[in-house]
């Protein structure tokens, strides 16, 4: 899978609320880009930011040219993306990192695990799947109803499972305590803040059932090529931006 | 009127015995193995490329995180992880020995035998093209940096190197010292071909929010623009101070910034923390030179090395 550097124009800039926006970028894109793999996006508009900046890939058509990526207002660099206005050029750096994998089954119950701004990959994920034949259901949190990101979107793919701290849709409480993560699945896929991933992967251990996760160690180069991403692993440091981000719970050492 | 452009500026330089095609080098730790790059660069365009760290003995580095961003660069602490100059030899050299560049090695230990031994071993690989010796690592409990740091150390090192190593010797130099050029004349007289800095300049930062460092080892390297003044200043100082060729790099990220180190007395340069952000960047500096040598009038880039005009 050739990686390039693109230059892409801003189309759309969505506000989800406080912390989230939707950017849409239309550009020339790599042929191939696959579920799980993230950007390094340039910040050029922020004086303090340096580096640029690891970001999932929520959806992509490169044949159309058109690729979203969902952004949370972090620090000086999101915050700067989130700024961006239609018309604006931006550059990145991509398809970077391993994606998730395909699962050998059509019929294979997947569940996609998204939390915070971890549902990006889990819209990729979970459309690509549907597209290759699979069905599968998600499982997402927030702190409120009004919170929720993409549900629509998920919704529109297959059966999505909700958790709220306050109760306002579906179940009351944190994702990690969802009956969905009761049941055995052939693939659980997660990526979300560290403790819901510790928590999801703890719930997939328990009931048999497989479990990837999507780590976001912060990055310099996304390249393999500073080590500063390393995340420990039963193989020893290796680097989250190309063995990972996505990661089979066996391999890490969370439980160790 | 119309400068005449129909002879193509000539960039070559010569770093002891090694012929290099422009002055233009990746630093070691930003590049990888090269192969990382090849889909956005192409290797073969570079003058050198210098390869990851690589130690006797494999090493697991620091513990994460090994790296906060900070104004106009980033502190590393990644402590010369790597699998080993064994592995580097039977699965790593093998892949890239042939990427129509010169391939460099940079080598770190905790011992001159140490640093001895890795330097036979890779001697024996006929497509490494030079070594470097890094004396001027922080991020390394023992050896590293503490070789680096006195005439004496970074002499021994040079001396059990140069015993070991026929081809050309280039020896990092570490900016954390009082006079550089000390250091850099006690490793000419051992025997280096060739000295390059600066190495990272060691830093701190703090996470106020949580009471702690940002990085793991509390201290690491400092590099990126933020460095390049300083930097530039201790090239100027050492290439008068010496007469083996001095490569020059610390936040270079333009063409611009290249010129700087030639016309302060670099032969050579390397591009380090800014292939983060451009991995195409060493590219624009090579066409960046050429463009300079032109608009100069200059028929050869080698021509500009320490051509400062001071005007005290």
């Amino acid at each position: 899978m050739k990686k390039a550097l693109c230059d892409l124009t801003v189309s759309e800039n969505r506000t989800l609320g406080p912390r989230f926006n939707m950017l849409t970028l239309r550009g020339r894109l790599p042929e191939e880009i696959l579920p799980g793999q993230f950007a390094q996006v340039r910040v050029d508009t922020s004086k303090p930011t340096f580096l640029r900046r690891p970001i999932s890939i929520c959806d992509a058509d490169p044949a159309a040219g058109v690729l979203r990526l969902l952004v949370r207002r972090a620090g000086a660099g999101t915050e700067a993306l989130c700024s961006l206005r239609e018309g604006d050029a931006v550059n990145l750096l991509l398809p970077l990192g391993r994606s998730f994998a395909a699962p050998e089954r059509k019929d294979a119950k997947v569940l996609l695990v998204g939390g915070g701004v971890g549902v990006a990959p889990m819209l990729f994920y979970g459309k690509w799947l549907k597209a290759n034949g699979y069905q599968p259901e998600f499982l997402t949190g927030a702190r409120s109803e009004a919170e929720l990101l993409l549900r629509d979107e998920f919704e529109a793919i297959g059966k999505v499972h909700v958790s709220t701290d306050d109760g306002s849709a579906g179940h009351s409480g944190l994702v990690t305590l969802n009956p969905a993560l009761d049941a055995h699945w052939d693939l659980v896929a997660c990526c979300g803040p560290k403790p819901m991933m510790v928590g999801v992967a703890k719930k997939a251990i328990e009931s048999g059932s497989p479990c990837e996760v999507s780590l976001e160690n912060m990055m310099a180069c996304g390249l393999g090529a500073c080590l500063c991403c390393v995340e420990k692993t039963v193989r020893g440091n290796v680097c989250v931006c190309t063995e990972g981000p996505v990661f089979n719970i066996e391999e890490l050492t969370w439980f160790d | 009127m119309e400068k005449n452009t129909a002879a193509a500026p000539f960039l070559g330089v010569e770093i002891g015995s090694l012929k290099m095609a422009n002055p233009v080098m990746t630093a070691s730790g930003t590049f990888g193995y090269g192969e990382e790059f090849a889909d956005l660069l192409d290797i073969a365009s570079l003058g050198a490329y210098i390869v990851k760290g690589t130690t006797l003995h494999p090493r697991q580095g620091n513990d994460y995180p090994r790296m906060a961003e900070t104004p106009s660069g980033m502190l590393n602490a990644v402590g010369l992880q790597n699998k080993g100059v064994d592995y580097f030899a039977s699965e790593i050299y093998p892949r890239i020995r042939r990427q129509g560049s010169n391939l460099i090695v940079n080598i770190s230990g905790n011992t001159p035998e140490e640093y001895a031994e890795a330097a036979r071993r890779l001697a024996a690989l006929d497509d490494v093209a030079a070594l470097e010796v890094n004396i001027s690592c922080p991020n390394v409990k023992q050896g590293g940096l503490a070789f680096g740091t006195t005439t004496d150390g970074a002499g021994s090192v040079t001396r059990a190197v140069r015993d070991a190593w026929p081809r050309t010797l280039i020896v990092k130099l570490s900016p954390n010292v009082t006079d550089i050029t000390e250091i850099a004349r006690a490793v000419e007289a051992e025997g280096a071909d060739s000295v390059s800095l600066i190495n990272t300049l060691m830093g701190m930062a703090v996470d106020v929010e949580r009471r702690r460092p940002c990085l793991s080892t509390v201290t690491g390297g400092l590099s990126g623009p933020a460095v390049r003044p300083v930097a530039v200043r201790m090239v100027w100082q050492t290439a008068k101070a010496v007469k083996i060729p001095v490569i020059g790099l610390g936040g270079i990220a333009s063409g611009r910034d290249a010129m700087e180190f030639i016309l302060a007395g670099a032969t050579a340069v390397q591009v380090g923390t800014a292939n983060f952000l451009n991995p195409a960047v060493c590219a624009e500096i090579i066409d960046y030179m050429a463009d300079y040598c032109r608009r100069h009038n200059v028929a050869s880039i080698a021509d500009l090395v320490g051509a400062l005009e001071v005007l005290v």
